[in-house]
């Protein structure tokens, strides 16, 4: 008897801090879950820095992302850049350090002379960018399309998952291709009215926003059948029974109940989509359809420099070396969030 | 089972229809002709007009449009307007079966590797064997095909001098029509290409398939199995295995789509005379048939590929077909 005592004494001190202390609520679980991950954090950092240093990009490169300098042109990392003769002597390195006063190319230049070290940080803006907008725009529309999908039902649910699987079946990267390419030929030729302010608008932003145009138009098709999932699955439980009974209002009911329940499993697809939208754009760029010349991005530096591999290798291995630490960190960290929302299909 | 397959036959009709049309009136839409200039010239007015009147650009769009429904139907894909002595047909066949061999290849790649290497980790979970597995294959994941590529043509190309940095090593004419003559020079010519294009792939197979049979491992009746006194190694072989390896079956569809994405990369960084460059190259000459066509064939592979998918996943799990 006395240890069934003990036991009591124990789950008593359980009860203690389990309802003592403040609520738990499971965001607050998946917080605490993922802070455990060190890995994950270690790459949130890390993502945090490279958006620091894109953001502040002006306060962190030595020269602009297109300043030429064709006298550097395709120069080796650490070479130092002299404008007068008297200032070579001074400043040229010999293995040893550098005096003051005088700059390098940390990272090399390019075929046009232009500093690697700071288009690489440029570049970051296009690729952050791009994983900001490209998430953003699944998360959205994706989420609304499918709750309105799932929660109304019936032939509106049966005539939007029709649409839905329609553009499921089209081949999406051929589809952006020949998008782009029209947007770009657009571009050229000349528009007036709406099209011509799209058009200005996506000169003045470097190319990039018909490459949102393109990712976002396709990419959120995945979360609208992720959502519409969620939705069905919990429509019919109790706590919206619950709602209802009270008086709630579709709206209500959707935003505040159902939404907070389903929004985990959407943003674990969403956190693991993003290397994916990094990648195209670097892909984009490389074949020539991403943003124009001579804004910077991580894909048209590499298919800048690959043909001159043998001789220039640092023109494709510093990009290159940036696109892959940034897609890993985000795919540790989506790998981190996953774990920490849905512990149920983490691989652990 | 036959009439899902049929149901989901007779679905993508419209779907390729649409695509046909889709990308007919983009390219037809695309500022610039095929004819608008020579070289850095502009061609002169009445040249344009006969050349155009020749291929039938000057007629409304929706007689093109019919015309080249009319040219598919008898299995012609259309002229090559800048290059009056090949077809789109010609070309279509010099260069599909260079992307399909070093697509195929690839993802046999992929699977020998992923499936073997993501078993093994789960099997050996939270070893040294299981986390340089892991992170392998996260790197694997990272790693673009741009980055990929010039880096295996700079180490084992350059350096090492072990492997060609470009070409592929078989030309027409095939083997049946698309099958390369398997010399020594081809395989030689294939390893960096195929490496490049398979590793993203194989990574993420291992990936899959250790988390999957991780879960199935856990389950009831894996249990069972081993409660019944059977030997883990049967319990693994004869009843973990298959089962873990539906969820495998359904990165395929976006494999295949990673397949193309991939095939457009390393045929432009190895120089190969695949399908994906030919693509490329097209939109900027401004070859309505060759464009549109490749178009057609990609979706039609793409298509053909996700219903094949979702046979077999039907196939596997009989729950889908009641869906």
């Amino acid at each position: 008897m006395a240890e069934g005592k003990a036991s009591m004494d124990e789950l008593g001190q359980v009860f203690e801090q389990q309802f003592r202390g403040k609520p738990r609520s499971p965001m607050g679980d998946a917080l605490r879950e993922f802070k455990r991950n060190k890995v994950a954090v270690g790459s949130l950092v890390f993502i945090a820095v490279v958006g620091f240093l894109a953001l502040f990009a002006p306060l962190f490169t030595p020269y602009g992302y297109n300043v030429q300098n064709t006298a550097y042109a395709r120069a080796k990392p650490m070479t130092p850049y002299v404008i007068t003769t008297d200032k070579y002597e001074q400043c040229h390195w010999k293995g040893t350090p550098l005096d003051f006063g005088c700059t390098v190319y940390i990272l090399g230049a390019d075929g046009l002379g232009r500093d690697i070290l700071s288009r690489v940080v440029y570049g970051a803006r296009v690729s952050l960018l791009v994983a900001i907008i490209g998430s953003s725009v699944s998360l959205i529309i994706g989420t609304f399309y499918g709750v309105i999908s799932g929660y109304f039902g019936g032939k509106v649910d049966e005539l939007m998952m029709r649409i839905v699987d329609f553009l499921y079946a089209l081949p999406v990267l051929v589809i952006i291709i020949i998008m782009t390419v029209y947007f770009k030929a657009l571009a050229r030729s000349g528009a007036t009215g709406f099209a011509g302010f799209l058009i200005d608008l996506d000169q003045a932003m470097g190319g990039l926003l018909f490459m949102f145009i393109a990712i976002g138009a396709l990419s959120w098709l995945g979360m609208a059948r992720q959502a519409r999932g969620q939705i069905l699955a919990h429509k019919k439980k109790e706590y919206v029974e619950a709602a209802r009974s009270i008086g709630a209002g579709s709206s209500r009911i959707i935003f505040k109940h159902l939404l907070p329940n389903i929004i985990g499993p959407l943003l674990v697809l969403e956190s693991l989509a993003i290397p994916g939208y990094i990648g195209l754009e670097a892909f984009l760029s490389f074949i020539g359809l991403g943003v124009n010349p001579p804004t910077p991005s991580w894909g048209i530096m590499i298919s800048e420099g690959y043909l001159g591999i043998k001789s220039n290798p640092h023109l494709v291995l510093v990009p290159g070396t940036a696109l892959t630490l940034l897609t890993l960190a985000f795919n540790f960290m989506g790998d981190g969030i996953r774990d920490a929302i849905d512990p149920r299909i983490h691989g652990r | 089972m036959t009439r899902y397959i049929i149901r989901r036959f007779l679905v993508s009709i419209p779907v390729l229809f649409a695509i046909v049309l889709f990308t007919f009136a983009v390219v037809h839409a695309l500022p610039g002709g095929p004819f608008s200039n020579v070289g850095e010239k502009a061609m002169p007015e009445q040249i344009r007009l006969i050349m155009e009147r020749r291929y039938g650009l000057d007629k409304p769009i929706y007689i093109q449009f019919w015309n080249y429904l009319v040219m598919l139907a008898h299995g012609d894909l259309g002229p090559l307007m800048r290059m009056p002595s090949q077809t789109v047909n010609d070309i279509v066949y010099q260069t599909w079966p260079v992307s399909i061999q070093l697509g195929t290849l690839s993802v046999l790649l992929a699977f020998t590797i992923g499936i073997p290497a993501g078993i093994l980790a789960a099997l050996r979970r939270n070893t040294w064997v299981d986390y340089t597995a892991t992170f392998t294959a996260v790197l694997g994941v990272s790693i673009n095909n741009i980055v990929l590529g010039p880096l295996l043509i700079l180490v084992f190309g350059v350096w090492l001098k072990w492997f060609p940095i470009a070409f592929w090593g078989a030309e027409p004419p095939w083997i049946l029509g698309f099958l390369p003559k398997p010399t020594l020079n081809f395989w030689w010519h294939a390893v960096l290409p195929v490496v490049t294009l398979g590793t993203a792939m194989s990574a993420t197979i291992a990936r899959l398939t250790r988390a999957s049979l991780l879960e199935v491992m856990m389950s009831d009746y894996i249990r069972t199995a081993r409660a019944k006194g059977l030997k883990e190694r049967t319990v693994i072989i004869r009843h973990a295995l298959k089962n873990s390896l539906i969820p495998v079956a359904t990165i395929l569809g976006p494999l295949l789509a990673g397949v193309l994405t991939g095939t457009f990369v390393v045929e432009q960084i190895f120089a190969l005379h695949g399908m994906g460059r030919q693509f490329i190259m097209s939109i900027e000459q401004r070859e309505y048939f060759l464009l549109s066509s490749l178009t057609l064939l990609y979706s039609v592979m793409l298509v053909l590929g996700n219903l094949m998918v979702d046979i077999m996943y039907a196939w596997l799990d009989p729950r889908i077909r009641y869906d």
